[in-house]
Protein backbone atom coordinates (compact mmCIF):
# COMPACT_ATOMS: atom_id res chain seq x y z
CA UNK A 1 0.00 0.00 0.00
CA UNK A 2 1.68 3.67 -0.64
CA UNK A 3 1.64 5.80 1.87
CA UNK A 4 0.82 9.56 0.83
CA UNK A 5 3.33 12.51 0.73
CA UNK A 6 2.44 13.78 4.01
CA UNK A 7 2.52 10.87 5.83
CA UNK A 8 5.89 9.84 4.31
CA UNK A 9 6.72 13.86 5.85
CA UNK A 10 5.29 12.93 9.47
CA UNK A 11 6.63 10.22 9.83
CA UNK A 12 10.30 10.48 8.46
CA UNK A 13 10.11 13.64 10.39
CA UNK A 14 7.69 13.96 13.18
CA UNK A 15 6.70 16.76 14.84
CA UNK A 16 6.57 17.13 18.85
CA UNK A 17 7.72 13.70 20.25
CA UNK A 18 8.16 13.43 23.47
CA UNK A 19 6.97 13.70 26.55
CA UNK A 20 5.85 15.86 29.74
CA UNK A 21 5.80 15.98 32.91
CA UNK A 22 1.98 14.06 33.31
CA UNK A 23 2.07 15.35 37.17
CA UNK A 24 2.63 18.64 36.63
CA UNK A 25 -1.03 20.49 36.85
CA UNK A 26 -1.00 22.39 33.17
CA UNK A 27 -0.10 19.21 31.78
CA UNK A 28 -3.35 16.28 30.43
CA UNK A 29 -2.24 13.16 29.39
CA UNK A 30 -4.10 11.05 26.92
CA UNK A 31 -3.73 7.20 26.07
CA UNK A 32 -5.63 5.28 23.40
CA UNK A 33 -5.15 2.15 21.85
CA UNK A 34 -5.98 0.23 18.64
CA UNK A 35 -6.93 -3.23 19.09
CA UNK A 36 -7.04 -4.12 15.77
CA UNK A 37 -3.67 -3.05 15.27
CA UNK A 38 -2.12 -2.85 18.68
CA UNK A 39 -1.06 1.03 18.21
CA UNK A 40 -0.52 2.52 21.52
CA UNK A 41 -0.83 6.38 21.88
CA UNK A 42 -0.03 8.69 23.89
CA UNK A 43 -0.95 12.24 23.77
CA UNK A 44 -0.15 15.06 25.93
CA UNK A 45 -1.01 18.91 26.27
CA UNK A 46 0.37 21.51 27.78
CA UNK A 47 -3.01 24.00 29.07
CA UNK A 48 -2.27 27.89 30.21
CA UNK A 49 -5.02 28.88 32.79
CA UNK A 50 -6.89 30.76 30.13
CA UNK A 51 -7.23 27.37 29.03
CA UNK A 52 -4.92 27.40 25.42
CA UNK A 53 -3.15 24.93 24.22
CA UNK A 54 0.07 26.03 24.59
CA UNK A 55 2.26 23.10 23.69
CA UNK A 56 1.75 19.46 22.87
CA UNK A 57 4.06 15.78 22.75
CA UNK A 58 2.99 12.39 21.74
CA UNK A 59 4.86 9.16 21.56
CA UNK A 60 3.22 6.85 19.33
CA UNK A 61 3.95 2.89 18.57
CA UNK A 62 2.61 2.11 15.13
CA UNK A 63 2.51 1.89 11.52
CA UNK A 64 3.55 4.75 9.37
CA UNK A 65 -0.35 6.23 9.49
CA UNK A 66 -0.64 6.32 13.15
CA UNK A 67 2.24 8.16 13.79
CA UNK A 68 1.35 10.44 10.99
CA UNK A 69 -2.13 11.29 12.10
CA UNK A 70 -0.27 11.89 16.03
CA UNK A 71 2.48 14.11 15.01
CA UNK A 72 -0.52 16.30 12.70
CA UNK A 73 -2.56 16.26 15.34
CA UNK A 74 0.16 17.83 17.82
CA UNK A 75 0.91 20.83 15.03
CA UNK A 76 -2.89 21.26 14.77
CA UNK A 77 -3.93 21.73 17.98
CA UNK A 78 -1.34 24.34 19.85
CA UNK A 79 -2.32 27.49 19.80
CA UNK A 80 -6.36 26.63 19.69
CA UNK A 81 -8.53 26.66 22.91
CA UNK A 82 -9.64 23.64 24.74
CA UNK A 83 -13.16 24.08 23.42
CA UNK A 84 -11.40 24.25 19.83
CA UNK A 85 -9.66 20.97 19.68
CA UNK A 86 -12.66 19.29 21.33
CA UNK A 87 -13.72 20.18 17.85
CA UNK A 88 -11.64 18.21 15.61
CA UNK A 89 -13.06 15.22 13.81
CA UNK A 90 -10.86 12.25 12.52
CA UNK A 91 -12.29 13.20 8.92
CA UNK A 92 -10.38 16.08 8.78
CA UNK A 93 -7.26 14.29 9.88
CA UNK A 94 -7.60 11.22 7.39
CA UNK A 95 -8.38 13.66 4.32
CA UNK A 96 -5.32 15.99 5.40
CA UNK A 97 -3.09 12.80 5.40
CA UNK A 98 -5.30 11.20 2.41
CA UNK A 99 -5.42 8.06 4.29
CA UNK A 100 -7.12 4.93 2.73
CA UNK A 101 -10.26 3.20 4.12
CA UNK A 102 -8.32 0.40 5.73
CA UNK A 103 -6.03 3.48 7.80
CA UNK A 104 -9.13 5.45 8.90
CA UNK A 105 -8.69 4.05 12.76
CA UNK A 106 -5.66 5.62 13.10
CA UNK A 107 -7.27 9.04 12.60
CA UNK A 108 -9.83 7.88 14.77
CA UNK A 109 -7.05 7.02 17.34
CA UNK A 110 -5.95 10.68 16.71
CA UNK A 111 -9.14 12.09 17.58
CA UNK A 112 -9.81 9.81 20.59
CA UNK A 113 -6.66 10.89 22.12
CA UNK A 114 -7.34 14.48 21.76
CA UNK A 115 -10.48 13.63 23.60
CA UNK A 116 -9.14 11.87 26.43
CA UNK A 117 -6.58 14.47 27.34
CA UNK A 118 -9.39 16.66 27.67
CA UNK A 119 -11.09 14.45 29.83
CA UNK A 120 -8.45 14.36 31.75
CA UNK A 121 -7.67 18.18 31.65
CA UNK A 122 -11.03 18.52 32.88
CA UNK A 123 -10.45 15.83 35.55
CA UNK A 124 -7.67 17.98 36.93
CA UNK A 125 -9.75 20.85 37.01
CA UNK A 126 -12.43 20.01 38.67
CA UNK A 127 -11.43 20.25 42.03
CA UNK B 1 -24.91 -24.99 11.11
CA UNK B 2 -22.10 -23.02 13.82
CA UNK B 3 -18.45 -23.75 14.11
CA UNK B 4 -18.61 -25.72 17.18
CA UNK B 5 -21.80 -27.75 16.11
CA UNK B 6 -19.85 -29.00 12.68
CA UNK B 7 -17.09 -30.67 14.87
CA UNK B 8 -19.87 -31.45 17.58
CA UNK B 9 -18.10 -30.20 20.33
CA UNK B 10 -19.48 -27.78 22.74
CA UNK B 11 -19.17 -24.13 22.06
CA UNK B 12 -16.67 -22.93 25.11
CA UNK B 13 -13.44 -21.23 25.28
CA UNK B 14 -11.88 -23.91 26.49
CA UNK B 15 -11.10 -26.75 23.38
CA UNK B 16 -9.06 -30.07 23.64
CA UNK B 17 -7.18 -29.32 20.39
CA UNK B 18 -5.66 -32.99 19.79
CA UNK B 19 -9.48 -33.63 20.17
CA UNK B 20 -10.43 -30.98 17.54
CA UNK B 21 -7.24 -31.75 15.32
CA UNK B 22 -8.89 -35.67 15.07
CA UNK B 23 -12.39 -34.68 14.48
CA UNK B 24 -11.08 -32.16 11.50
CA UNK B 25 -9.21 -34.79 9.59
CA UNK B 26 -12.11 -37.30 9.74
CA UNK B 27 -14.38 -34.57 8.46
CA UNK B 28 -11.81 -33.14 5.50
CA UNK B 29 -11.52 -37.14 4.68
CA UNK B 30 -15.44 -37.27 4.23
CA UNK B 31 -15.62 -33.93 2.52
CA UNK B 32 -12.63 -34.15 0.64
CA UNK B 33 -13.50 -33.41 -3.63
CA UNK B 34 -11.57 -36.36 -4.80
CA UNK B 35 -14.37 -38.34 -3.56
CA UNK B 36 -16.81 -36.47 -5.84
CA UNK B 37 -14.81 -37.03 -8.81
CA UNK B 38 -18.07 -38.72 -10.41
CA UNK B 39 -20.63 -36.48 -8.68
CA UNK B 40 -22.64 -34.30 -10.34
CA UNK B 41 -21.11 -30.46 -11.27
CA UNK B 42 -23.18 -29.39 -8.46
CA UNK B 43 -22.25 -31.80 -5.97
CA UNK B 44 -18.71 -31.47 -6.58
CA UNK B 45 -19.08 -27.76 -6.17
CA UNK B 46 -20.68 -28.54 -2.77
CA UNK B 47 -18.17 -30.37 -1.87
CA UNK B 48 -15.70 -27.81 -2.45
CA UNK B 49 -17.68 -25.10 -0.43
CA UNK B 50 -17.84 -27.39 2.59
CA UNK B 51 -14.12 -28.43 2.61
CA UNK B 52 -13.68 -24.51 2.39
CA UNK B 53 -16.40 -23.58 5.41
CA UNK B 54 -14.35 -26.84 7.12
CA UNK B 55 -11.15 -25.22 6.84
CA UNK B 56 -12.28 -21.42 8.02
CA UNK B 57 -13.96 -23.76 11.02
CA UNK B 58 -10.93 -25.26 12.23
CA UNK B 59 -8.68 -22.35 11.52
CA UNK B 60 -10.81 -20.45 13.70
CA UNK B 61 -11.04 -22.74 16.51
CA UNK B 62 -7.74 -23.18 16.64
CA UNK B 63 -6.67 -20.07 17.34
CA UNK B 64 -7.80 -18.75 21.07
CA UNK B 65 -8.49 -15.38 20.43
CA UNK B 66 -10.25 -16.22 17.62
CA UNK B 67 -12.39 -18.81 19.03
CA UNK B 68 -13.30 -16.43 21.83
CA UNK B 69 -14.55 -13.77 19.18
CA UNK B 70 -16.53 -16.06 17.30
CA UNK B 71 -18.20 -17.26 20.50
CA UNK B 72 -18.72 -13.51 21.33
CA UNK B 73 -20.40 -13.51 17.66
CA UNK B 74 -22.20 -16.04 18.10
CA UNK B 75 -24.09 -13.69 21.20
CA UNK B 76 -24.60 -11.25 19.09
CA UNK B 77 -21.42 -9.20 20.00
CA UNK B 78 -19.56 -7.72 16.61
CA UNK B 79 -15.99 -7.39 17.11
CA UNK B 80 -14.93 -8.44 13.43
CA UNK B 81 -14.51 -5.27 12.06
CA UNK B 82 -14.83 -2.92 14.85
CA UNK B 83 -12.83 0.18 14.99
CA UNK B 84 -12.94 1.15 18.83
CA UNK B 85 -10.24 2.54 20.52
CA UNK B 86 -9.81 1.12 24.23
CA UNK B 87 -9.32 3.71 26.85
CA UNK B 88 -7.76 1.84 29.86
CA UNK B 89 -5.13 4.33 30.99
CA UNK B 90 -3.15 1.43 33.55
CA UNK B 91 -3.14 -1.13 30.84
CA UNK B 92 -2.17 1.20 28.28
CA UNK B 93 0.58 2.76 30.35
CA UNK B 94 1.55 -1.06 31.01
CA UNK B 95 1.55 -1.40 26.91
CA UNK B 96 3.81 1.68 26.44
CA UNK B 97 6.25 0.04 28.63
CA UNK B 98 6.26 -2.90 27.12
CA UNK B 99 6.78 -1.03 24.04
CA UNK B 100 9.52 0.80 25.28
CA UNK B 101 11.18 -2.32 26.53
CA UNK B 102 11.10 -4.22 23.58
CA UNK B 103 12.55 -0.86 21.82
CA UNK B 104 15.87 -1.49 23.98
CA UNK B 105 16.04 -4.52 23.12
CA UNK B 106 19.19 -5.63 21.54
CA UNK B 107 18.23 -8.15 18.66
CA UNK B 108 21.60 -10.37 20.05
CA UNK B 109 20.33 -10.98 23.55
CA UNK B 110 18.56 -13.37 23.34
CA UNK B 111 18.75 -13.54 27.67
CA UNK B 112 17.02 -10.68 27.27
CA UNK B 113 14.53 -11.34 25.02
CA UNK B 114 13.78 -15.03 26.47
CA UNK B 115 12.80 -13.08 29.68
CA UNK B 116 10.76 -10.49 27.70
CA UNK B 117 8.80 -13.77 26.15
CA UNK B 118 8.23 -15.40 29.55
CA UNK B 119 6.87 -12.23 31.05
CA UNK B 120 4.64 -11.58 28.41
CA UNK B 121 3.80 -15.09 28.85
CA UNK B 122 2.71 -14.80 32.31
CA UNK B 123 0.05 -11.60 31.79
CA UNK B 124 -0.87 -13.16 28.58
CA UNK B 125 -1.95 -16.16 30.90
CA UNK B 126 -3.54 -14.44 33.48
CA UNK B 127 -5.50 -12.55 30.65
CA UNK B 128 -6.46 -16.07 29.09
CA UNK B 129 -7.47 -17.10 32.46
CA UNK B 130 -10.15 -13.68 32.89
CA UNK B 131 -11.65 -14.23 29.48
CA UNK B 132 -12.37 -17.77 29.85
CA UNK B 133 -13.95 -17.02 32.88
CA UNK B 134 -15.80 -14.51 31.43
CA UNK B 135 -17.35 -16.47 28.60
CA UNK B 136 -18.00 -19.16 30.89
CA UNK B 137 -19.96 -16.52 32.84
CA UNK B 138 -21.47 -14.71 29.67
CA UNK B 139 -19.84 -11.60 30.87
CA UNK B 140 -19.41 -10.39 27.29
CA UNK B 141 -18.79 -6.41 27.15
CA UNK B 142 -16.07 -8.05 29.90
CA UNK B 143 -14.84 -10.17 27.54
CA UNK B 144 -14.71 -8.54 24.55
CA UNK B 145 -12.70 -6.17 26.61
CA UNK B 146 -10.23 -8.96 27.53
CA UNK B 147 -10.24 -9.70 24.05
CA UNK B 148 -9.13 -6.42 22.74
CA UNK B 149 -6.21 -6.65 25.44
CA UNK B 150 -5.03 -9.66 23.98
CA UNK B 151 -4.67 -8.39 21.39
CA UNK B 152 -2.44 -5.99 22.04
CA UNK B 153 -0.33 -8.71 24.17
CA UNK B 154 -0.29 -10.99 20.47
CA UNK B 155 1.22 -7.76 18.57
CA UNK B 156 4.02 -7.66 21.61
CA UNK B 157 4.55 -11.03 20.70
CA UNK B 158 4.81 -10.79 17.30
CA UNK B 159 7.26 -7.09 17.93
CA UNK B 160 10.01 -9.97 19.86
CA UNK B 161 9.32 -13.07 17.40
CA UNK B 162 10.53 -10.29 14.62
CA UNK B 163 13.66 -9.02 17.18
CA UNK B 164 14.61 -12.79 17.20
CA UNK B 165 14.56 -13.12 13.25
CA UNK B 166 16.64 -9.88 12.90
Amino acid sequence: MAYSEKVIDHYENPRNVGAFDKNDHSIATGMVGAPACGDVMKLQLKISDAGIIEDAKFKTYGCGSAIASSSLVTEWVKGKSVEEASQLKNTQIAEELALPPVKIHCSILAEDAIKAALEDYKKKHAS
Amino acid sequence: MNHFELFAIEPEYAVDLADLQVRYRKLQQAMHPDRFANASERDKLLAVQRTSQLNDAYHTLRDPLGRAEYILGLRGVDMQHEQKTLQDPEFLMAQMEWRERVEELNAGDFTAIDQAYSDLERETKVLQEQLEQQIAEADNDEAANSIRKLKFMHKLGRELEALEDA
